[in-house]
């Protein structure tokens, strides 16, 4: 079924169509509309979710855990602080292996406060332990909510997982979709049973134990091997999931990278104008690519490698400002990943779009100019740069 | 309750918080969750929530849990959340027919996790109506990270971070009366009490908690020996002093209408309750009287209030 939706009422309604048992709900922009349009869901009685409006995202989150290890489904949407709010019990969550599915809509943290798109408020959650997975575009939005829970839920993986998708660009504008017939997304998902619940009958469980330093070390052990192992299955579900969209999806998404000697490495809905630049350069006869990380969490970092193998220069392209002084999180990931390759391109790290600012095929063109410079002289110049603010003088 | 309360029978019954728990001899806590739980319908399960806390830390340490049902801690400021998720869950597994029978929610949480970082959520979760008990077993610091003053320290009180010294003489500010703030939350049933005696006011009031509908508050009293520096074997006669002062006044408020629960026969001066605690023992020294005269024109005025309340 096409449609035209907004990718919060798309993420709504694959929702609807998991009719979760429970979602903990709590408004922030640019995240409000999937409680919203949910809300009315439970209004004409089109789920039977215990929607529970709770008074902060910090209880949205301990709602979840506290269902979810009652044996309930459980779903949360959130943004920027929201999430930063969230952070304490995003590693509750996974360490208590709860398949929680929660929707990120990537907004700026303050502060300054400011209301759009960047990555600091999911990459701040990169290390809690939580599957990530973003989308480039409304249907990736849907079909990405949609593999959620059987990744997570599977018995060796049971780790929470964040969809996030680029607040206002990816969240507000409308596009035309693919839907699912329900029943088939239904099927697709099947029913939530776990082994051990708080409300099982024949067996109470004590769950979130004060854990002492005998016992703390294997549990987080076990946890790292859980997103070790996560890695086959989201590649398992996306292929059972092309069985029934006839959409394909990996770890990341290769671009005209084939023959590519110049090359971006980014994340999110910047994919989109990315790959227009990299078609206009290719008309010119440039050998232009992206690989664009659709997991971030667990890191491709072997498939990123053999993408990017064959390069001669590659821009890491971050959303979020770190401020190690030292490259954004996606450029770490990127040099670590690339550290063993015998031959290696040259590498250069782009903060870019903080705080909703814009990105066009412009400035990606003219950063693979960048690129094809680097790439002849073997001069990098500055290894770590931000891209589209204005300069002091600008500004004066 | 369809029977006389005896004691002895309550006691008989098998524990849902067992020995062996790691709790310090003379501690309160302990009393007051066993005593709470005793109240419980033997065929009723319950999920119980902690927060963090002396009580989750010695209760539930890997691989060992102290309760016989089924338990849940998340984290210091969300038991109250954390109640409600599990509540939200029952109601749509019953729902959808994936569970069945009576299963009770029960939150314990210390007065830090209550007054200070928990209240956001115990406010909402109360708001909400979640049909479940929050207890908070109150001994008026923060015990687990070694006696800090919170919101529920009573004035005057020495704490680690309320000190005693030439320039400071314990913890500035009043008690915060959370058992009000809660009574203001309109929910049907509050109310405020303590380990006294054969326990036949704690348990009545747990009783009544876990089995009216909705959100129910307790606020129980809890000695705290290493805090409030008395002998361990004092526990029964600290609590009672904290009534027969009126320090810890019993009463409870239902569906609206306030009750006193126990009026002492003769009304103890704060001294006594205070003598024996180490955390006052700078009150008593020469000068300081008037330290002990603003502590009991307090008392004195809020169980004045307390009595209008209750129309005793």
């Amino acid at each position: 079924m096409i449609k035209q939706l907004s990718g919060n009422e798309a993420v709504a309604y694959a929702l609807k169509q998991l009719n979760p048992d429970v979602m903990g709900a709590f408004p922030i922009t640019p995240s409000t509309e999937i409680p919203e349009y949910f809300a009315q869901y439970v209004a004409d009685g089109q789920v039977n979710t215990e929607f529970v409006t709770v008074e902060s995202e910090h209880s949205s989150m301990s709602v979840c855990i506290a269902a979810q290890a009652a044996g309930a489904r459980t779903v949360c949407a959130t943004s920027s602080c929201g999430l930063a709010l969230m952070y304490e019990l995003l590693y509750v969550a996974a360490s208590c292996r709860l398949p929680i599915t929660l929707v990120c809509v990537n907004r700026a943290l303050s502060g300054p406060i400011n209301i759009n798109n960047d990555h600091s408020d999911s990459m701040g959650a990169r290390d809690s332990g939580w599957i990530q997975i973003y989308a480039e575009n409304n249907q990736e939005a849907y079909d990405n909510v949609i593999m959620a829970m059987p990744i997570g839920e599977t018995p060796w993986v049971r780790l929470p997982v964040m969809t996030c998708m680029d607040g206002f660009i990816t969240s507000h504008a409308v596009e035309n979709m693919q839907l699912l017939d329900s029943d088939v997304v239904k099927r697709f998902v099947g029913e939530y049973k776990p082994e051990n619940y708080l409300l099982k009958k024949e067996n109470p469980l004590a769950v979130g134990p004060y854990d002492i330093s005998a016992y703390y070390m294997e549990h987080k052990v076990l946890q790292a091997e859980a997103m070790k192992a996560a890695k086959a299955r989201i590649l398992e579900v996306a292929a059972e999931f092309e069985r029934i969209s006839g959409r394909s999806y990996g770890l990341l998404e290769e671009y005209r990278m084939e023959d590519a000697e110049l090359a971006l490495v980014l994340i999110g809905s910047t994919a989109g104008t990315a790959k227009a630049a990299v078609d206009r350069l290719r008309e010119k006869g440039v050998k232009a690519g992206l690989v664009k990380i659709r997991v971030f969490r667990p890191f491709p970092g072997q498939e990123l490698a053999k993408a990017l193998a064959g390069t001669r220069a590659v821009a890491v392209m971050d959303k979020s400002e770190g401020f190690s002084a030292n490259g954004g999180p996606l450029f770490s990931e990127t040099c670590s990943a690339l550290y063993d390759c015998k031959e290696r391109p040259y590498l250069i790290n782009i903060v870019y779009g903080l705080g909703g600012r814009d990105v066009t095929t412009g400035d990606i063109e003219k950063l693979f100019g960048r690129l094809a410079n680097i790439a002849e002289t073997g001069d990098i110049g500055s290894v770590y740069t931000h891209m589209g603010q204005r300069s002091r003088e600008e500004i004066a | 309750m369809s029977k006389i309360y005896n004691l002895k029978r309550e006691v008989e019954k098998p524990p849902r918080l067992t020995g062996g728990h790691r709790l310090c001899a003379g501690c309160g806590a302990g009393v007051v969750v066993s005593g709470v739980l005793r109240a419980l319908n033997q065929e009723d399960r319950a999920v119980v929530v902690n927060a963090t806390s002396c009580l989750e830390v010695s209760t539930f340490m890997y691989p060992y849990t102290a309760y016989m049902d089924s338990f849940i801690h998340s984290a210091f400021e969300n038991s109250a959340a954390t109640c409600s998720g599990v509540e939200a869950a029952y109601n749509a597994l019953k729902r959808r027919g994936k569970v069945d029978g009576t299963v009770k929610f029960i939150t314990f949480a210390g007065d830090g996790g209550t007054y200070d970082i928990g209240f956001q959520s115990l406010s909402g979760a109360m708001e909400r109506g979640h049909d479940m008990v929050y207890v908070c077993y109150d001994n008026e610091a923060y015990m687990n990270t070694g006696i800090q003053r919170s919101s529920s320290t009573p004035l005057f009180a020495r704490t680690t971070t309320t000190p005693v010294g030439s320039a400071g003489q314990g913890k500035k500010q009043n008690k915060k009366d959370l058992t009000e703030i809660l009574v203001a939350h309109n929910i049907p049933y509050v109310a405020q009490t303590a380990p006294l005696g054969n326990f036949k006011d704690l348990h009545t009031k747990s009783h009544k908690a876990i089995y009216t509908e909705g959100p129910c508050f307790l606020n129980i009293l809890s000695p705290c020996p290493r805090g409030w520096d008395y002998p361990m074997a004092q526990l029964a006669q600290i609590t009672k002093l904290a009534v027969d002062t009126c320090v810890w006044p019993l009463y409870e408020v239902e569906e609206g209408i306030w009750r006193l629960s126990y009026i002492p026969k003769k009304k103890l001066p704060v001294e006594e309750f205070m003598r024996p605690q180490g955390r006052f023992r700078h009150m008593f020294q020469k000068g300081n009287e008037w330290m002990i005269e603003e502590v009991q024109k307090q008392v004195d005025q809020r169980w004045e209030s307390l009595l209008e309340k209750t129309g005793a």
